[in-house]
């Protein structure tokens, strides 16, 4: 098996990017380099609950956003 | 004597300057300026991370939000959906229920889109959103907004960001008088006699950002909303007296030496 065939093509904001396989949405975070707690995802336009980050394992084709709060009026 | 305080949607809060946390120099000025405004709330946006930045200080490390209730916004949302999927991934994000809905129209003027905030409001009502509400100084739809059950409602005083003040006084005053919740100027104040103005109409709460975050001196300008907003509410208490436009002189006209 390639190695390329062990990754996912997943849209994180908008942009292409390769995951490895039975990544979850806790490991993306991780892999990013996000705190937790001062984010929200959403899965194809679902909202993933924060309890269930480390269970949520993504899929191929996956259309995630990461969202946090900016300053706004 | 009690200490003045309002409440909106079950919360009370001793502030009735609510401050946003946007278009300011840099992160320590938004929190400088925000501790010297006395603000409880803070309105803010949801908006993507930047992916390729992720160690970025974020805005909550300078507004924390376990001091301040944030009160996220939907800013650049421009129809009813847009707006409620913004608002689920802020109450995930942050666990809040209280939102403000603002759905705009196209510029120079920004002005809230009545058809459309009808719409948002009621799907985030339908969805358990506690619904503050930027709309028109319309006083009819301002009391549909209130029957639909939005827990505030918050008349532009100006277009956003246009310093221009309270414009129309009149309706601001009417939809006040109307009103069974919270009535909140928000957006077109551009300096501290014109919060303290608004508070003199009457209304519970001011909302403001542009007049801080775009004074020549910002945290100089947030203490001064912070002493507009508890003089304005103070006058408002009080009861101004009333106008005349001939003299009544304030000294006796008795005992003059001759």
């Amino acid at each position: 098996m390639s190695e390329l065939a062990e990754r996912l093509k997943l849209t994180v904001n908008g942009e292409a990017r390769r995951v490895p396989a039975g990544l979850t949405v806790a490991g993306l975070l991780a892999e990013i380099g996000l705190a937790e707690r001062k984010v929200a995802v959403e899965r194809n336009l679902e909202i993933v609950p924060r309890s269930q980050y480390a269970t949520t394992a993504l899929a191929e084709g996956d259309a995630i956003e990461i969202v946090h709060f900016i300053g706004g009026g | 004597m009690t200490e003045d305080s309002w409440e909106v949607a079950g919360r009370r809060f001793t502030s009735r300057l609510i401050v946003g946390t946007g278009r300011y120099k840099s992160l320590e000025e938004t929190r400088d300026s925000i501790a010297a405004s006395g603000a409880e709330i803070v309105t803010v946006a949801v908006r993507r991370v930047n992916l390729s930045d992720p160690s970025a200080p974020m805005l909550q490390d300078f507004v924390p939000p376990d001091r301040y209730t944030y009160l996220p916004n939907t800013a650049g949302c421009f129809t009813a959906q847009d707006a409620v999927r913004t608002l689920r991934l802020a109450r995930e994000a942050g666990g809040w229920n209280l939102v403000k809905l603002e759905v705009l129209g196209p510029p120079p003027f920004l002005y809230p889109d009545m058809a459309a905030t009808f719409e948002a409001a009621a799907a985030l009502i339908a969805d358990g959103f506690e619904v503050m509400v930027y709309c028109a100084d319309d006083p009819v739809a301002a009391k549909r907004l209130e029957e639909m059950g939005c827990v505030a409602i918050m008349p532009l005083g100006a277009p956003i960001g246009s310093g221009m003040g309270v414009v129309n006084p009149y309706m601001i005053r009417a939809i006040k008088a109307a009103a069974k919740v919270p009535v909140l100027v928000d957006a077109g104040i551009g300096t501290a006699s014109e919060a303290a103005f608004a508070m003199e109409l009457g209304c519970d709460a001011v909302l403001l950002n542009s007049a801080i975050a775009h004074a020549q001196n910002p945290v100089k300008m947030a203490e001064a909303m912070k002493h507009a907003v508890i003089a304005g509410r103070a006058a408002h208490l009080a009861g101004r007296m009333p106008r005349d436009y001939k003299a009544d002189a304030s000294s006796p006209m008795t005992g003059l030496i001759r």
